[in-house]
């Protein structure tokens, strides 16, 4: 975003500039940070078993199949969010929608880096932050690390994944981002009592 | 000195940390650790309140949760004013203010005591008889004068500045209720290392120990050893211990509600502390362990202040190290009061005499009583209490009759018995049974993963409930998945055991209609009202309950339900299970709303949904409206405009040169795969196959019943690939209707959905000079009219960065949606705007949206259809494939009412007077001259003032309406009738060559 060029009157050479929803929000509490993350890739795949071997080598990655699970690897990471769909996050600047145009298995593939909003959950007090809002059990034994799951913060839907054993990815709309950001805010300074 | 009736020596708390509070404005010093009851106690005051109806005098029954009578309003500042706190549960802290409620101009003096020389008038079922005539005397008079005089406590008058917090939690042993029973079972529990959670509504921990002076456990006091277990348990990683927290309502599938209070303790809650916090746990097991009440004895005048539970009066000796009285006599019909007797004569209370209702009881405790010098009535019974704002005496007879005894006392601590708390029991669909030999309901057949243990489970005695708590609390973490227990159970060295006693009514209360002998404190239900209302005919214990609404207070009948019921059945002549026991409903004890609410307020009262284009509409002044959760700009004032200004300039600006609108919160929904034609369809009434990719078409969604659903312009991008818009309103249900058809009806498709509303923002721009202000910005699209003509979609770049640009028209104008990624619709916007202010283009917002479509007839769904509307009805006929055998609603289009002549159709109003602007919803008749109800044919769903047309105009669903163009009908108003001509529905370039333009 910040190298982003800041005109708004284009010429055919020059870029509109990027504004993303809540650049630059964090709240703290004790033991637990909430910020916003970077712009990245993303699309929502949905695919059928017999595409998901040929995806799975467009993408670089081997497509979960079990339930609350990702996979992850250069940047890219693969939520499972239904038996026959995927939330493709690539926060390396490469595009899976492009990875995926040359597939010809049966698949959609539709972008959708701008309809979501990444905001994460780091610290201690993070799975009691989350479960001000999220009625999931987010203990490690239930949600370890890469465990991922569409769900609820309070009245939003959000898509949750467990980066390290205090860290978490909140995805969700942009403009639930204000709600949900402010909810984890918080869910945050709850949960630092 | 923290109260005269504080014993030197009794009692855990500190007597050196003293906390000043005041009770009707009078000063008062208690101790840290007090409650506000056994704080007013210690310094005498009984007198704490008046009754719900009869303002009867009322003091401090119990010592817990259970607490009918002593009910008084908490104030810390003008918004924080909460009614209804029962003292007993109430923590004391430096500062704190109550005030009794229900009296006035005093409590020691109150009016409304009247209520009780009138009590003949207020009888059971009052209400349903007195208030019946004149019928219209009960909304303007009756109802507002009993809402006044039956308030308890009074409202803040501001918002409440505290803030709720809430918190989901799982673990695999669920411990409600912290007294011997469930520290046990989460000692058992928590040893295996599986996650316990163990709630209990006390302050501290121990339960009944904090009055068992008796009790000996591992070779401590009782309640030392709970504190101990309590600390090992809250040092233990897989352990949560939630003090100050109530289990309040037990759900499917073990899901149980807790609240945990957590500053309402405190002089000055930290600022960041929330006042309580909801607790929704998820639990593998639940172990019940939430204790029995005491039930008092129903006898005349037993709720004069100073007569109350014994358990309650040991507990304020033996926790607070309170006196309740000087000179107490105790009546009771089981053993349990003996300890009472027992423990205030050695702490040198003098005990005027024990009056017990059996007839030759013996044991330990007798014996005890006997040999500290207490007088003994056996066979005897309390029939009547005296005095009036605190009790002065006991009269004491033959419990067969006989000769009366008056014995002074300053209270009278009773004991009927103890019933088992089966209220989460029974919350968990759990059926209780009647145990006939020791007179109680206990826990039956469960309905849920969850198991009773120690005195709620009807078990007596400590090394019954010990053993029975351990071996329960294993078990229900071995079920949850542990391995084995690694611990050691608990030793009972001394423990207290009673049971029995006994239910309803005693001699002392009736059978005369004057005594009162109270069932109910809270409610003010007598003996007398239980048996009036089975003679009225009462037969369920459901309908006694309704009719004298024992129970039915904020209490929910904790102490007098069973009295009620053996009352009711002593009266029917029949056993007590067969007359019933009324249902346990949540929550067990009041719970705010605060608490239910939890974030939920202001900011996060609900989401608030803005566009990416939002901070530019904003920074332009304009009015914003709610749509759904969406904040769209209504339209841009400029200074010195109003509303109606406003939009005729907007109106003129787009028809004349050219408007911008933020068209962002239109739902968008990519269907993309080998079937997607099909599949569109199947779910819209017109054609798509045949539509070529690149061009757009307006599409027109039907439920099942042939009733329009939604509509929207949808754009073939690829053959397998369509840009499918929906209403604002209408996006998420029509992402799921297409779901949910897609995997119910026709999962042979190979087409998936997904919702993109999100991902572009869309700016529309319409009006002459439209493709003027766009072209210079776009690259890759020719933007001719042959190459893009109207009803068309390209897929380029805008300013740069990726567009798909619609042309097409919900003007009328020349027009396109420049769609592009969220992120960029700001920037893309200001460049469209700096671009159009060479060209005089204008801001628009919905409201000009809505009269510009309106000039052109296109319809709204949801405002000029209502859900029984279909396509012929709103003149789009030309939408549904004439060809087509199947879509979702094309058998509705063939129901015989839907195709019967005289159907309400769409059509154009214009009113004779053209200043006049209908109203929307306002009723069309044909003959204004008819008796009212006239027959009404049809009403106005859109109406505006058209600056562009020079004149008002309407669209109106009327019934036969395409039958009637150039009729005059009428639309009645309270100021007079509104003739009006019915047209077609364009008002406004009738041709539609503008849009071309």
């Amino acid at each position: 975003m910040a190298k982003a060029a800041a005109k708004t009157v284009a010429t055919a050479t020059s870029s509109a500039e990027r504004r993303p929803a809540l650049a630059g929000r964090t709240a703290s509490a004790t033991g637990v940070k909430v910020e916003v993350l970077p712009p990245a890739e993303r699309i929502s795949l949905r695919a059928p078993e017999a595409s998901v071997a040929a995806l799975s080598k467009a993408l670089g990655l081997t497509l979960p199949k079990t339930p609350k699970t990702s996979a992850s690897k250069g940047g890219r990471t693969a939520l499972w969010l239904g038996p026959d769909e995927w939330l493709v996050i690539d926060e390396a600047g490469k595009n899976p929608l492009a990875d995926c145009a040359g597939v010809s298995a049966l698949h959609s593939s539709v972008g959708i880096s701008h309809r979501n909003i990444a905001i994460s959950v780091v610290g201690p007090a993070a799975e009691a932050a989350i479960n001000s809002g999220c009625p999931q059990d987010l203990s490690l034994e239930a949600f370890p690390v890469g465990a991922a799951s569409r769900t609820v913060l309070g009245k939003a839907e959000i898509v949750l994944l467990r980066t390290a054993d205090e860290a978490f990815r909140v995805e969700c709309w942009r403009s639930f981002s204000d709600y949900v950001f402010t909810f984890l805010s918080e869910g945050a300074r709850d949960a630092a009592g | 000195m923290s109260g005269a009736l504080r014993i030197p020596g009794a009692g855990r708390l500190s007597q050196a940390k003293t906390a000043r509070f005041s009770f009707d404005g009078q000063s008062y010093t208690g101790i840290e650790g007090d409650t506000l009851a056994s704080a007013l106690l210690a310094n005498g005051v009984h007198l704490v309140g008046r009754s719900f109806k009869y303002h009867r005098p009322r003091g401090i029954l119990s010592a817990g949760a259970e607490e009918p009578n002593a009910l008084v309003q908490i104030v810390r500042d003008d918004a924080r004013k909460t009614p209804n706190v029962r003292a007993t549960v109430q923590e004391l802290y430096d500062g704190l203010a109550a005030n009794s409620q229900n009296r006035w101009p005093s409590l020691s003096f109150d009016v409304g005591a009247v209520n009780d020389l009138a009590s003949p008038l207020f009888s059971a079922g009052f209400y349903y008889k007195t208030f019946m005539w004149p019928k219209a005397a009960w909304k303007s008079l009756y109802e507002p004068k009993i809402r006044e005089a039956a308030g308890l406590g009074v409202s803040p008058e501001r918002p409440d500045p505290d803030h709720y917090s809430s918190r989901y939690a799982h673990c695999d042993v669920l411990v409600l209720g912290g007294g011997a029973a469930g520290i046990t079972a989460a000692l058992a529990a928590a040893e295996t290392g599986v996650r316990v959670i163990l709630a209990d509504e006390q302050a501290e921990f121990g339960g009944s120990l904090r009055f068992e002076s008796g009790a000996r456990i591992d070779g401590q006091d009782g309640f030392a050893w709970a504190q101990a277990a309590i600390a090992r348990l809250s040092a233990m990683d897989n352990v949560r211990v939630l003090p100050r927290t109530t289990a309040f309502g037990y759900y499917a599938q073990n899901f149980v509600g807790l609240v945990e209070r957590v500053s309402d303790h405190l002089k000055a809650p930290g600022h960041d502390l929330p006042r309580e916090r909801l607790w929704q746990v998820r639990a593998r097991r639940v172990v019940l362990a939430s204790g029995a009440i005491e039930r008092h004895m129903v006898f005349a005048n037993n709720d004069r202040p100073g007569v109350m539970l014994a358990g309650a009066a040991r507990t304020f000796l033996n926790h607070y190290g309170v006196a309740v009285g000087r000179n107490v006599g105790v009546y009771t019909a089981n053993d349990s009061a003996y300890g009472a007797a027992i423990d205030l004569k050695k702490a040198g209370v003098n005990v005027a005499a024990i009056v017990d209702l059996r007839d030759n009881p013996s044991g330990p405790v007798v014996d005890e009583a006997r040999a500290l010098g207490i007088e003994i009535n056996f066979g005897r019974a309390v029939i009547r209490a005296g005095g009036k704002l605190r009790v002065s005496s006991m009269t004491v007879q033959p419990k067969n009759g006989g000769g009366e005894r008056t014995i002074a006392v300053d209270a009278i601590l009773m004991s009927a018995g103890w019933t088992p708390s089966v209220h989460l029991f029974s919350q968990s669909r759990g059926k209780v049974a009647f145990n006939d030999e020791t007179k109680r309901f206990v826990p039956g057949a469960y309905a849920q993963d969850c198991v009773s243990v120690g005195a709620c489970n009807g078990t007596d005695g400590l090394s019954a409930t010990v053993d029975e708590a351990y071996a329960a609390g294993a078990k229900a973490a071995k079920d949850a998945g542990a391995k084995a227990a690694k611990g050691v159970k608990p030793k009972v060295d001394a423990s207290e055991s009673w049971s029995r006693g006994m239910l309803g009514a005693a001699p002392g209360a009736g059978p005369d209609t004057t005594v009162k002998a109270f069932v109910d404190f809270q409610n003010d239900v007598t003996a007398k009202d239980i048996r009036q209302a089975v003679h009225e005919g009462m037969r369920s214990i459901e309908h006694v309950k309704r009719f004298t609404t024992n129970g039915m207070a904020t209490d929910q009948g904790k102490t007098s339900n069973m009295h009620g019921l053996a009352i009711a059945a002593e009266t029917l002549g029949k056993p007590i299970p067969e007359v019933g026991l009324t249902t346990f409903r949540a929550p067990y004890t009041p719970v705010t709303f605060g608490a239910i609410i939890s974030h939920a307020r202001g900011p996060l009262f609900d989401p608030t949904r803005k566009t990416a284009i939002h901070p530019w509409a904003a920074a332009q002044g304009a009015v914003f409206e709610d749509v759904g959760q969406w904040k769209r700009a209504w339209y841009f004032p400029k200074a010195g405009e109003d509303m109606h200004a406003a939009v005729d300039r907007e109106c003129v600006g787009v028809r004349s040169q050219a408007g911008l609108f933020d068209a962002s919160t239109l739902g968008k929904i990519e269907v993309v795969g080998p079937d997607a034609a099909r599949f569109m369809e199947l779910l819209y009434t017109n054609p798509w196959e045949k539509l070529e990719p690149g061009r757009c078409r307006y599409g027109i969604m039907l439920r099942e019943d042939g009733f329009i659903y939604d509509d929207g312009v949808v754009g073939r991008l690829a053959p397998d690939r369509f840009h499918v818009t929906t209403t604002t309103g209408g996006a998420p249900r029509v992402m799921n209707h297409m779901e949910d058809y897609l995997q119910t009806e026709f999962p042979h498709l190979n087409v998936w959905l997904t919702s993109i509303t999100e991902q572009w923002a869309v700016i529309a721009v319409q009006g002459p000079k439209s493709r003027d202000i766009i072209a210079p910005l776009v690259e890759g699209i020719d933007m001719s009219d042959e190459a893009l003509p109207h009803m068309s979609v390209r897929e380029g770049k805008i300013c740069g960065v990726p567009t798909r640009l619609f042309r097409m028209s919900f003007t009328g104008e020349r027009g396109f949606e420049v769609n592009v990624p969220a992120d960029y619709g700001q920037a893309v916007w200001e460049a469209l705007w700096a671009e159009g202010q060479k060209h005089g283009a204008t801001a628009y917002g919905t409201e000009a949206m809505h009269v510009l479509r309106a000039e052109k007839g296109y319809i709204i769904v949801g405002q000029d259809t209502d859900g029984t509307v279909t396509p012929n009805d709103a003149g789009l006929d030309w939408a549904v494939g004439k060809k087509k055998t199947d879509f979702v609603g094309i058998r509705g289009l063939t129901r015989p009412d839907l195709v019967a002549k005289g159907r309400k159709q769409l059509v154009g109003l214009k009113t004779k007077d053209a200043k006049v602007v209908l109203e929307e919803g306002a009723q069309i008749v044909e003959d204004p001259k008819q008796a009212i109800p006239m027959k009404m044919i049809g009403h106005v769903t859109s109406s505006y003032w058209s600056q562009n047309c020079g004149r008002s105009i309407a669209l109106a669903l009327v019934a036969g309406g395409r039958d009637r163009m150039g009729d005059t009908l009428f639309v009645p108003m309270p100021d007079g009738v509104i003739e009006v001509e019915v047209t077609g529905m364009v008002f406004f370039d009738e041709t539609g060559g503008r849009l071309n333009g």
